[in-house]
């Protein structure tokens, strides 16, 4: 086991003026057992910075350390991880067994202790019955295991994983998620885990790395990510559904938003331009009584009203601002057209830069 | 699509029993001429039912005889036929899953250029360069010697083409899952590529193999010594020409020899052969 150190990571493809940076010099320190999620819409270079761990790509800039050893020059082979794929990438032709035991087979261990660490790994995945069966013969749950199988009997430093959820169903990606955690409760291998899923981000990960267009915004636990996002592009993508941002001006103890004056509950950080982010499960519907008398409620117009069950979702808008407000499903539905007034509690609004889109204090 | 009907069923029947006779019954002339004697064949009308000298026939074909034209035992013709077969169908596969292996997975200077190198070179049979082709092998005195019949059929553009093909169906993953399993770029090639292609390396072969065994202009090019000739020479050579007389008995029989191994691989690999064309098994 190890801990991982990223010290300025940098991924570009091509050199001199034809250079495409992807990745702009990652920093971060992951610890040794950690449970580590990568999260980031597609394209923004979270699965290049996995595979430059794992050693599938070449690393522009900075320095990759496994433990204390600086492994940017080392194979993939050589780096001691064991790496599970988006779409399980299991030989073919080789049975459940000797895809497990392929990598060993390489290493020449001798084939009794193969046998010992297949059966071994094998049985913790519920794989036993399987072992002569081919990959073809699988369900797509089954040769997910096995890919996890074959990560596991090389007994690795370092998990990576590599959105290995996202070819299931939905229902097995919940019970292969739980899989997951309970693997790395019982192991205790440091993993790096490679999702555009927030959900299998917030459920899975001990911290969470948010990424954007080849940067980090963001490194840390996931109340820290939902609670406190350091940037407008965390803050619109982690939850569902996304925080409202408002864009608008502060002016004393009001915000607003072109003709529209909010009062706020308490101060904003500072005068001037600033977005303010409000999560929809926060803001909170008025009773009808209190209203007429309450001033600092803020009035939002209601546009649609879509119903999910336990909770409805109540698109409007605050002045011109599209708003988003989530109540509970036994609520009485707001008429589209009418006005619902709404309660922002101090504690729950965040503020942000509207130039560098980064969180204000 | 199942029909039940008794006059469609009769007649798609006869088609393919008159398909069936109009193929098989020069097959069958041959054999019946191939158990009489010469001057029996050459009578009008010619015999239609077997004869009588069977095994005196085909053992003078396959051991040598003494008849007009090439007097040379076809027994040894065939082998050399089968040799050079062989050699020209796994010479071929081997040459074309290295290069296309090479194509493929490496990453080297003029990449690109090779592959249109060869992917060019489809555009040329050995017609086309067959004269400087000669000249080529006769400066390297491998005229009269299997290196002289198979080398310069064995490079093909076709296969390493088809075997590219199959190479980019195979997920990179594969690769990198190897890669991380420690296994260098030939142990890759060998538990993973080579077994995932098996069943297009038989289809390939079965094609190669028939190549091989049809050859006739090169053959007739760079073989002069009796000893050497592949067994479609040997006919060629059986047949004197001008006014002599054939040993018509003989030429069948040896015909016949002749069409047995092809046949014999077709049918043999026929399951592999037809699974090869139909399906990369994934």
């Amino acid at each position: 086991m190890a801990s991982i150190s990223l010290r300025k990571v940098v991924k570009q493809y091509g050199t001199g003026a034809k250079a495409n940076p992807v990745i702009h010099g990652v920093d971060a320190e992951i610890a040794d057992g950690e449970f580590v999620v990568i999260v980031g819409p597609s394209g923004c270079g979270k699965s290049t910075l996995l595979r430059m761990v794992a050693g599938l790509e070449e690393i522009s800039g900075g320095e990759i350390a496994i433990g204390d050893r600086v492994v940017n020059e080392v194979e993939p082979a050589d780096r001691d991880i064991a790496m599970v794929f988006q779409n399980y990438a299991l030989y073919p032709h080789m049975s459940v067994f000797e895809n497990m035991a392929y990598g060993l087979k390489i290493r020449k261990l001798p084939p009794e202790q193969i046998r010992a660490r297949v059966d071994k790994a094998a049985g913790i995945l519920e794989l036993s019955h399987l072992l002569q069966r081919k990959p073809r013969e699988l369900s797509g749950g089954q040769r997910q295991r096995v890919a996890m199988g074959r990560a596991i009997v090389r007994d690795p430093q370092v998990f990576l994983f590599d959105e290995p959820l996202s070819n299931l169903d939905a229902k097995l990606r919940v019970q292969t998620r739980l899989e997951i955690q309970k693997l790395h409760r019982e192991l205790g291998v440091t993993s790096l885990f490679v999702t555009h899923d927030q959900v299998e981000a917030m459920t899975l990960a001990q911290r969470i790395v948010v990424m954007n267009g080849g940067r980090m915004e963001q490194f840390g636990t996931p109340e820290e990510v939902y609670g406190r996002p350091a940037t407008t592009f965390v803050a619109s993508f982690i939850g569902s559904p996304a925080m409202n941002l408002l864009k608008g001006r502060v002016d004393g103890a009001r915000f607003v938003i072109g003709d529209t004056a909010l009062s706020l509950p308490q101060p904003a950080p500072r005068e001037g331009e600033l977005i303010l982010g409000l999560r929809p499960e926060h803001a909170l519907p008025h009773d009808g009584q209190a209203v007429a008398a309450d001033a600092t409620a803020w009035p939002l117009k209601v546009e649609m009203v879509e119903m999910l069950g336990a909770e409805r979702l109540v698109y409007g808008r605050l002045g011109d601002a599209p708003f988003t407000l989530r109540i509970d499903g036994t609520d009485a539905p707001p008429q589209a057209g009418a006005s619902v007034l709404l309660k922002a509690p101090a504690e729950r609004l965040h503020w942000f830069d509207p130039a560098t889109g980064r969180r204000v204090d | 699509m199942v029909e039940r009907r008794p006059a469609l069923t009769m007649l798609s029947h006869l088609i393919l029993v008159l398909g069936v006779l109009i193929v098989a019954f020069p097959l069958y002339i041959a054999f019946v001429a191939s158990t009489h004697t010469a001057s029996e064949i050459v009578q009008a009308p010619m015999p239609l039912l077997p004869g009588s000298h069977f095994l005196e026939t085909w053992s003078a074909a396959l051991f040598g005889n003494s008849g007009g034209g090439s007097k040379a035992p076809v027994g040894q013709m065939m082998w050399i036929s089968f040799a050079s077969a062989m050699i020209i169908a796994v010479g071929k596969i081997a040459i074309s899953l290295l290069s296309a292996f090479a194509i493929v997975y490496f990453r080297f200077p003029a990449r690109n250029f090779f592959f249109w190198a060869i992917f060019v070179t489809l555009m040329l049979p050995v017609e086309v360069r067959i004269g400087p082709t000669y000249q080529v092998v006769s400066d390297l005195k491998m005229l009269n010697s299997y290196a002289g019949l198979t080398v310069p059929l064995i490079a093909s553009a076709t296969a390493t083409f088809l075997f590219r093909q199959f190479f980019l169906t195979v997920p990179d993953e594969l690769v990198e899952a190897s890669r991380i399993d420690g296994a260098g770029p030939l142990r890759f090639f060998r538990d993973v590529l080579l077994p995932l292609s098996k069943t297009s390396i038989a289809a390939l072969f079965v094609i190669q193999f028939i190549y091989g065994w049809n050859q006739y202009l090169w053959p007739l090019l760079v073989t002069t010594d009796e000893s050497m000739y592949p067994v479609v020479i040997g006919i060629k050579r059986m047949i004197s020409g001008g006014d002599a007389a054939n040993d018509w008995n003989i030429i069948m029989a040896t015909a016949l020899l002749a069409m047995i191994p092809p046949a014999l691989v077709v049918v043999l690999m026929q399951r592999w052969f037809v699974k090869g064309l139909v399906d990369a098994e994934k």
